[in-house]
């Protein structure tokens, strides 16, 4: 891609799962699109295959997960999976919400880049962005 | 040397104004940005006649005598894994000096669904307890005689069918309906308002609710039908301003459906409860549970003209709050939950669940869970605050803030009404937006530093010291699916199949529902097959996603 047609990181953020709870994912795309992220947000209780259907229409560089319910160990795994066979592994999941330390390290062996915790200032999350995407500058 | 006499109000505010101010940056306004004065004289004291607990308005409380009559009822939320598991974790609390149950479901169970549909498939059992059929609800009762207890049930689309089980179970158990006590939430305005476990469209989401009140009203006459919950509102991001005005809307609107219904007034009115929020925003907390019960009396009286004294008075439940805990230095989250809770019983709480520390983690543990129950029973017992009822009231500033509080919902429900009321306001994403500004502004006041939270974003430390967290074990999401399979294999089918075809017709015309359901119920129908039936008639809801 040349300097001149670099267009502004594309995020997909989405809700997996069967809970409601969408402060959190608000609050976050909201912080994202004012960092100057183009950001998308699906709405509630997305399956896998949603997500990623989201994640290719849109041409997607991040897809962003949020979930609270207690299932991200089946479900952010699932996304990646998902990735997998879609062959779009070039696309980068991070996710967010209540998930103890322990489940974090074995997410991130599973593919799942970055994992922010409840208390994670907005400013670390467009802060991982910006140094994961360096280029395409938002 | 001859000195002046000053006025001593006035000499106060040159003293104050002379004197040093802190220069920290933080915000002096309450967590929900009402702008506090750093003093309250009896010059914000209202020229109103004095009120008394007991009486109308019921400002200072609903009984005459407070907690020096009966206290609160300590009712922790529980409920995780299987109904097994959480059967012992009742019979835990019991034993420790609990004196109500309430049931925490887990996601598949509030989204009526069972635990071997595809998209159960990771949360059973997680947040709650799964509960498929009667046969899983006999286990959860299992030795606790449904006559001497009181039980809360957190549950909303599919109430209806979980209070026909409760009350199944205490058939079996030779106790008829019009003995049972307890709570059903039932609030499903809310779940389009803000915890989104919506499946139904409003309208027949809303006959549902109406007929659980109609039922209850004639066969389990003591069961509060509902909780009409500002919690979840709160936990969502709103004001407590919001949280007050926008439950207190949705109440009025149950009172509208019902009455629109046929129903008379003092025939549903004394059975509807509420359910707030206790933040950590100590006198505002304080002054919104006593608003809340003058706001309501007076317009169930002047604008219902209910002449049921027990009409007019609103009980209500309290959680602390889960959003104010840190997943940072968590053992912090024990005396963030003392404070809470002490607001709630300042206010007047009827009933009260305290968080335990490591709830911003996973479900609790024993240990958590005890420590928890036993803050309450500290306040209880210990500290002396229940000795003397409404002890802030005729506090300058309570008393101010208390007006304050009313002022700002009585703008809210202008707004709503403007908006046409509450479901035309839901579809227009009036209380979504709300809410989520609410919330994003919060965030941005928290990383501005203009609000602390401890171990977030001000004294906070290196390295944490892991606690230990309750965990649910993975095989149980297998013994699950095994068991509500288990139970559509044994089941008289017929029976079933009868019950549930007779629940779609039903479900079509405008009969009250709950007979049916219960039958379905009775007849061991799986929670899934039952609001299945029911989305082919009423079809779901999908809400347009507001950032």
């Amino acid at each position: 891609m040349s300097p001149t047609t670099v267009r502004p990181v594309r995020i997909i953020v989405a809700k997996v799962g069967l809970d409601g709870h969408d402060r959190g994912v608000k609050v976050v795309a909201r912080a994202l699109r004012d960092a100057g992220y183009e950001v998308i947000y699906t709405g509630l209780r997305q399956t896998p295959e949603m997500v990623v259907d989201a994640a290719l229409q849109e041409d997607a560089q991040v897809i962003g997960l949020s979930i609270h319910s207690g299932a991200h160990m089946t479900l952010f795994p699932a996304v990646v999976q998902e990735l997998k066979r879609r062959k779009a592994t070039d696309i980068v999941v991070f996710g967010g919400g209540i998930i103890p330390d322990d489940d974090i390290a074995a997410l991130k062996k599973q593919g799942v880049e970055k994992l922010f915790t409840p208390g994670t200032p907005l400013q670390e999350i467009v802060d991982w962005l910006r140094q994961r995407f360096p280029k395409e500058s938002a | 040397m001859k000195v002046r006499a000053r006025d001593p109000k006035e000499a106060w505010r040159e003293d104050f104004e002379s004197s040093q101010a802190r220069d920290d940056g933080i915000e002096t306004s309450t967590i929900s940005g009402i702008p506090l004065q750093p003093l309250y004289t009896s010059a914000d004291l209202p020229g109103r006649p004095e009120e008394l607990p007991g009486q109308f308005p019921y400002t200072r409380g609903i009984h005459p005598s407070g907690y020096r009559g009966r206290l609160w009822t300590m009712r922790q939320f529980s409920g995780f894994a299987t109904a097994e598991e959480t059967n012992r974790r009742y019979k835990y609390l019991l034993a420790n000096g609990q004196t109500g149950l309430s049931v925490a479901f887990d996601m598949p169970t509030l989204m009526g669904q069972d635990s071997d549909a595809p998209t159960s498939r990771g949360e059973i059992g997680h947040c709650g307890v799964a509960i498929d059929s009667l046969a899983d609800m006999e286990t959860l009762f299992e030795g606790i005689p449904l006559a001497d207890i009181t039980t809360s049930m957190t549950i909303n689309s599919p109430a209806a069918i979980l209070l026909c089980m409760y009350i199944a179970v205490a058939e079996e158990q030779g106790v008829p309906a019009s003995r049972l006590g307890g709570t059903l939430q039932n609030d499903i305005l809310k779940e389009f308002i803000a915890q989104k476990e919506f499946i139904f469209p409003p309208g027949p989401s809303m006959r549902l609710v109406v007929d659980s009140i109609e039922y209850c009203a004639k066969e389990v006459p003591q069961w509060n039908t509902i909780s009409i919950s500002g919690y979840h509102i709160r936990e969502a991001g709103s004001t407590a301003a919001q949280e007050l005005a926008f439950t207190l809307a949705d109440g009025m609107a149950y009172v509208d459906a019902c009455i629109e219904r046929g129903m008379r007034i003092d025939d549903f009115a004394p059975r509807l409860s509420f359910f707030f929020d206790a933040h950590i925003d100590f006198f505002e907390e304080i002054a919104k549970f006593r608003a809340a019960r003058r706001i309501w009396a007076r317009w169930m009286r002047e604008r219902y003209g209910a002449q049921d004294e027990r009409s007019l008075k609103l009980r209500f439940h309290t959680q602390t709050a889960g959003v104010s805990l840190t997943a940072q230095q968590p053992e912090l989250n024990i005396a963030r939950t003392a404070i809470e809770a002490l607001a709630a019983v300042l206010g007047g709480t009827q009933s009260l669940h305290t968080n335990a520390m490591d709830e911003v983690l996973a479900l609790p543990t024993d240990k958590s869970a005890r420590i928890a129950l036993r803050t309450q029973q500290l306040l209880a017992y210990e500290s002396g605050v229940a000795n003397t009822i409404d002890p802030l009231g005729g506090s300058y500033f309570i008393e101010s803030l208390t007006d304050e509080m009313e002022r700002q919902a009585e703008i809210y429900f202008k707004r709503i009404e403007d908006l046409g009321g509450v479901i035309p306001a839901i579809e227009a994403s009036f209380f979504q937006k709300e809410i989520a500004d609410s919330a994003f502004r919060y965030q941005q006041e928290l990383e501005q530093k203009r609000r602390i939270m401890i171990g977030v974003n001000d004294f906070t430390v290196d390295e944490e010291a892991p606690i230990e967290i309750l965990r649910i074990d993975p095989r149980l999401e297998a013994e699950q699916v095994a068991r509500v399979r288990d139970v559509r294999r044994k089941r008289d089918q017929a029976r079933c199949t009868n019950a549930l075809s007779s629940l779609k017709k039903a479900a079509a015309g405008s009969d009250n529902l709950m007979p049916y359901i219960l039958e379905a119920v009775r007849a061991y129908a799986t929670e899934g097959e039952i609001m299945n039936t029911l989305i082919e008639v009423f079809g779901i809801y999908t809400e347009q996603a507001v950032v």
